[in-house]
């Protein structure tokens, strides 16, 4: 493995004993798409998080790397360099994942539409490997500022952007209230939208979408794998499923899971194994 | 051909559509909803993305049952060859109507 560093700053995820994530908190990142830190990120890091956000992203090279991206000092850094946040991004994405692109949003008092209900960029039909989206949320955000609309366990779904745009809710869907220092890493498949802001106060989101560099595989502490909650996190249904794509959607976490952990013979219910099933040839039945 | 423009729409008086669309769990009407959106032809109201956490109603009878009129339905389609487990847009998609007197 290469050090990515400059003359100033490496980068974070390559630090040693972060804190990684367990292998139930991994799975529930497959199951639902989305791990929620609320209020993680320090006081005095929110206090002047708006005013460098309100000056707006600075542009960053597609495919950079996180000390090129962000110099020591920006916010993008700060965050990074948080070790909850860093050994979160090495566990799902593993060390030194590259920066797709970086940008603020901001929701002004009584202004904007919702957005339509989208996944971000265009259809992604990778099987296994993914994306992950740091939202950061430097002000308490109640309901009436409009937080973000995600719809948990939606990420493996194939759309194409705004497609599904006449879905104005679904059943389980989470529109997000949090503490100022909040922090949401998102499957780059999950679909979301910002809702419209109907109170007085504008709202602000900082975004980064982060590029796995390596293969997606055991970089989270695996000594728990074996827990039996990482089985529950991936057959745990949501309230849109489907009666009967549902299931399928517990097939496909389950190769999701397969690819992530390495363990090619990992089940729930028997769904994968019961499909696959092609013994021997008819002579030899 | 000759194109003209047409007159500017004011709002008047007459039949308006409201629209609703219910997903439902499964192909039956009487399956329960898992989504939903509307609009509103009348202009009274301005139904957006996620503005509801509780369905209008819990089936697509219900929906009838208060007067919402069914005009389409998503056809069953078998999956294609070599899709049989990939998951897209909900499938079970129920469009209502009201007509109503503006």
């Amino acid at each position: 493995m290469v050090a990515v560093s400059t003359a100033e700053q490496t980068d974070p995820t390559l630090a040693e004993d972060l804190p990684l994530l367990s292998s139930p908190e991994v799975a529930r990142f497959v199951a639902q798409g989305a791990l929620v830190f609320e209020g993680l990120v320090p006081e005095e890091v929110n206090a002047t998080a708006v005013e460098q956000l309100e000056q707006g992203a600075p542009a960053v090279r597609y495919g950079a790397s996180i000390p090129e991206a962000f110099p020591a000092g920006t916010l993008g850094a700060t965050l990074i360099a948080l070790p909850r946040v860093a050994g979160a991004l090495r566990s799902l994405l593993g060390p030194a994942p590259q920066v797709d692109h970086h940008a603020v949003h901001v929701r002004p008092p009584h202004g904007g539409e919702a957005q339509a209900l989208h996944a971000d960029a265009i259809i992604d039909a990778r099987r296994d490997a993914f994306d992950v989206q740091l939202m950061y949320y430097p002000r308490d955000v109640t309901l009436e500022m409009g937080g973000t609309l995600s719809v948990p366990g939606t990420h493996l779904r194939q759309i194409n952007e705004s497609d599904i745009g006449r879905y104005h809710n679904m059943l389980g869907q989470t529109r997000l209230t949090c503490p100022a220092g909040t922090v949401v890493l998102l499957h780059h498949g999950i679909w979301h939208g910002g809702r419209r802001n109907d109170s007085g106060t504008p709202r602000y989101m900082y975004k980064i979408r982060f590029n796995p560099t390596v293969r997606q595989q055991r970089w989270w502490d695996v000594s728990d794998l074996d827990d039996p909650r990482v089985a529950a996190e991936l057959d745990a249904r949501q309230p849109w499923m489907e009666q009967a794509s549902g299931r399928l959607e517990i097939h496909n976490r389950v190769l999701l899971w397969r690819e992530l952990s390495g363990d090619p013979t990992f089940d729930i219910d028997y769904w994968v194994h019961r499909v696959t099933n092609r013994p021997g040839t008819r002579e030899e039945a | 051909m000759t194109l003209t423009t047409p007159a500017p729409t004011t709002p008047g008086t007459g039949l308006r559509q409201q629209v609703l669309a219910l997903y439902l769990s499964n192909s039956s009407l009487d399956a329960a909803v898992v989504a939903w959106g509307a609009w509103d032809g009348t202009g009274a109201t301005r139904p957006t993305a996620g503005d509801a956490d509780e369905p209008p109603y819990a089936t697509g009878v219900e929906a009838l049952l208060d007067g919402w009129r069914l005009f389409q339905a998503s056809p069953l389609q078998p999956p294609a060859p070599g899709h049989e487990y990939d998951t897209s847009f909900l499938k079970h998609e129920f469009f209502f109507e009201k007509l109503v007197e503006v």
